[in-house]
């Protein structure tokens, strides 16, 4: 089954970066050089009879739905060649554990990708975060977060544009943890070669892929010697295979204590880390040019990968039609690119921000008067 | 394996952690950034030595930037006659500065000297990455004393302009368990644990500072930091605890928020906090955010509190080895925890003097040459002591 899809998708579409201009060189060269291993969670999608590709929708819950329409008029606009699948993904109880419904993970199996908006966690229901049974359902193993300043929107930080990419399958959110005594509890963090290894490749491709130079590790090995001083070494190992990538670490501490005091620096890095401090850092860096309504976010897997919105689904402008639907359509920029689809991102990209820019159409929390639609229709006009 | 071995480390812990209740008299100044009400220091628990009028306090000054910031405190304090007595252990977490064996030996000997004198003023010890190097002196210094408490004082001082305004939070961090317990093993090759240990007593014992500290410092607001959301055992404890003892101090307002939203938070709107508590590594993450706000870990005091030791050190904890010896470094973090030491000692007047002479020193603008280089200026180190000097000396 591998072998056959490997044979049947073209080598372009293969190749899940960004840069369309530099992919066929770059993945010969990987060839070449690194024949033992292939590039980590490339896209494997398959286009239908018209070309198209085929992407699961989770719309979400409260403003979810609105910013989807939002997004896919905007798609629709620009002649994105992408079939929608909307899916249902409200946990059922299977065996005693949280799970999402057969027919939604059949869906992503299927096409490999999906699009995610905001889903509200049911609290003290017993549920794990469906975020979390996602990820753990389809093994994301890589949470990629982006975060560059908007030109129209004010903040203390100016050109902030940093790239963070967090393991997102075990560290502190390993949920193995117990009672010892009332009283005293034990959580466990757990760092493996295997993942630590999975996340650092990526870091160091998905530099190549955007033409950044540097790869950072983020760590606390001064305290954690063995667990975060496992990560640091495997780091340094694989930074071997990526000679024309130069590799170093930071500590913690100083990370979040430069990046807080000026976070240009950074523009040049990819920054990679565990687990929670990278759940932190990129919440922090979503906090440097305004708050999650502005980062996209995406959950990289072997299998298949999830972009979202990852802010909150805002219950109480559910339905009014005042949400802002620029953190899912970044999400879906970056889905485009993940799938080869660049030029389609690119356009959108370059409407959208040129829209935020220009101030006039922008949505209550920027400070505008535009309903989620006048702003669609900006961004649209402009493509 | 694990759960035998880990298990017996965690009751270890807990007795430990089950000792005597504790006595949360703190109502002594800590004075934040300006001079707060002051607050005399005899009640009973502390009782620093005395000899001859004069508190002997040990002094740490620790590795890089230690040596130069602490000469500097030596001589302001000196110049203010301040009446104490330096009890100087030179302690390093470096390989190569001390000979062989000694390290550990001045360690010990810095933590007897603290046992007895109570007081101590400390710069930041260097901690190596490497797996055979020692475990974090610091860390180890705040178990074995129990000083459990750490607080930064994270405020704007005037005249030194930053990205945010009106910021005026304090951050307290327990100092003794979670994530750096310690305990690490490695199950098989290549699978690594890490415990984080949270406790309920220990979890009470931080709450209860945190509320009795804002009650003596005029404090309105009490902010428990936590990932409940994911870890639900371990914060969730802390975080329960928290709540329900926030019950008994109806005069605070008390609220909890999950760390990345509160790390964002502060980078967007630092005002909103008051006075935040959290578990050992938060603290370390979010006050090196907080101290990035007013100005870097130059400039923000701090202190570790126990039941019977007050470990005085800069709220923002770096080593800063990259400067080191080349006189640059700014001495306002130990200046100010200095004189948050002579509060607690009940000295204020000495505090106060000292503390106006550095507000009004950087308060002078960038372009005054007397700042040093992380406040904008061109002044050494020494440069900078000398017109705090001078400050002093025409403020009599």
């Amino acid at each position: 089954m591998l072998a056959l899809r490997q044979i049947t998708a073209p080598m372009q579409r293969q190749c899940w970066r960004a840069a369309p201009r530099a992919v066929d060189t770059i993945s010969l060269q990987n060839r070449r050089l690194y024949s033992s291993q292939e590039s980590v969670a490339k896209f494997n999608g398959q286009k239908d009879a018209q070309g198209r590709y085929t992407v699961s929708l989770i719309e979400g819950d409260g403003i979810g739905p609105e910013i989807a329409v939002a997004v896919k008029d905007i798609f629709a606009a620009a002649k994105t060649p992408i079939v929608w699948e909307p899916i249902n993904v409200d946990p059922i109880i299977k065996d005693g554990k949280t799970a999402i419904p057969d027919a939604a993970i059949e869906s992503i199996r299927k096409n490999k990708i999906a699009l995610k908006g905001p889903l509200a966690t049911p609290i003290g229901k017993g549920h794990v975060s469906l975020n979390l049974t996602l990820r753990r359902t389809f093994n994301l193993f890589a949470n990629l977060r982006p975060c560059r300043s908007v030109a129209g929107y004010k903040t203390p930080y100016d050109n902030v544009d940093t790239v963070l990419i967090r393991e997102n399958t075990e560290g502190e959110y390993s949920g193995i943890e117990h009672v010892v005594v009332d009283g005293v509890v034990q959580s466990i963090k757990l760092i493996t070669r295997e993942a630590s290894e999975r996340v650092l490749r990526f870091a160091f491709q998905h530099a190549r892929a955007i033409g950044r130079k540097k790869v950072r590790v983020v760590h606390k090995a001064t305290i954690m010697k063995m667990s975060d001083g496992l990560f640091l070494n495997v780091g340094r190992q694989v930074a071997k295979e990526f000679p024309d990538i130069e590799f170093d670490a930071e500590l913690l501490d100083n990370t979040c204590l430069k990046m807080t005091t000026d976070p240009t620096p950074y523009n040049d890095k990819v920054l990679v880390m565990p687990n929670l401090y990278g759940d932190i850092l990129s919440d922090m860096c979503a906090g440097l040019i305004g708050g999650l309504g502005l980062t996209p976010s995406g959950n990289i897997g072997d299998e298949c990968s999830i972009f979202e919105a990852v802010h909150g689904s805002a219950p109480d402008i559910a339905g009014k039609g005042l949400a802002n639907p620029t953190a899912l359509l970044l999400s879906s920029m970056m889905m485009l690119r993940h799938m080869g689809l660049g030029e389609y991102a690119d356009r959108i990209e370059k409407a959208a921000f040129a829209t935020l820019a220009e101030g006039k159409a922008l949505t209550g929390d920027l400070g505008g008067k535009a309903k989620t639609n006048d702003f669609a229709a900006a961004i649209i006009e402009k493509l | 394996m694990l759960s035998r071995n880990s298990a017996r480390a965690a009751q270890r812990m807990l007795r430990a952690a089950a000792q005597p209740s504790q006595r949360l008299n703190l109502a002594r100044g800590f004075a934040s950034v300006s001079d707060a009400p002051s607050q005399t220091v005899q009640s009973d628990i502390f009782k620093p030595t005395k000899y001859g009028g004069k508190y002997t306090v040990t002094l740490i000054p620790g590795d890089g930037i230690g040596a130069e910031v602490a000469e500097s405190v030596k001589t302001i304090f000196k110049a203010d006659n301040v009446p104490i007595t330096w009890e100087q252990i030179e302690v390093s977490g470096l390989s190569d500065a001390t000979p062989a064996g000694r390290t550990e030996e001045a360690f010990q000997e810095a933590v007897a000297s603290l046992r007895r004198n109570k007081l101590g003023l400390k710069g930041i010890l260097h901690t190596p990455i490497s797996r055979s190097g020692h475990q974090s002196f610091n860390v180890a210094m705040r178990q074995e004393l129990d000083i459990y408490a750490s607080i930064s004082l994270v405020k704007n001082i005037p005249g030194l302009k930053t990205r945010h305004q009106n910021v005026d939070l304090c951050i307290i961090r327990e100092n003794t368990e979670g994530e750096y317990s310690g305990l690490e093993h490695q199950s098989v090759p290549g699978v690594v644990e890490s415990l984080k240990i949270i406790t309920r007593t220990k979890s009470e014992r931080i709450a209860k500072f945190a509320f009795s500290f804002a009650l003596a410092n005029n404090r309105k607001k009490v902010t428990c930091i936590h990932k409940a959301n994911i870890m639900k055992l371990a914060d969730g404890l802390f975080r329960d605890t928290f709540n329900r003892l926030g019950k008994d101090y109806p005069q605070l307002q008390c609220n909890d928020m999950i760390v990345d939203n509160a790390s964002m938070q502060c980078v967007s709107r630092p005002q909103q906090f008051d006075v935040m508590v959290m578990p050992n590594l938060y603290g370390g993450i979010l006050s090196n955010i907080a101290a990035a706000l007013v100005g870097g870990p130059g400039v923000v005091p701090g202190c570790n509190m126990g039941r019977d030791v007050a470990v005085f050190e800069p709220g923002c904890r770096h080593v800063g080895l990259d400067i080191k010896g080349k006189d640059q470094a700014n001495p306002t973090a130990l200046l100010l925890s200095g004189t948050m030491l002579l509060r607690h000692l009940g000295l204020d007047d000495h505090a106060n003097r000292i503390s106006n002479a550095v507000y009004d020193v950087i308060a002078q603008g960038p372009h005054s040459k007397v700042r040093t280089r992380d406040m904008g200026g061109e002044a050494t180190n020494n440069e900078f002591t000398r017109a705090i000097l001078e400050a002093m000396e025409k403020a009599l």
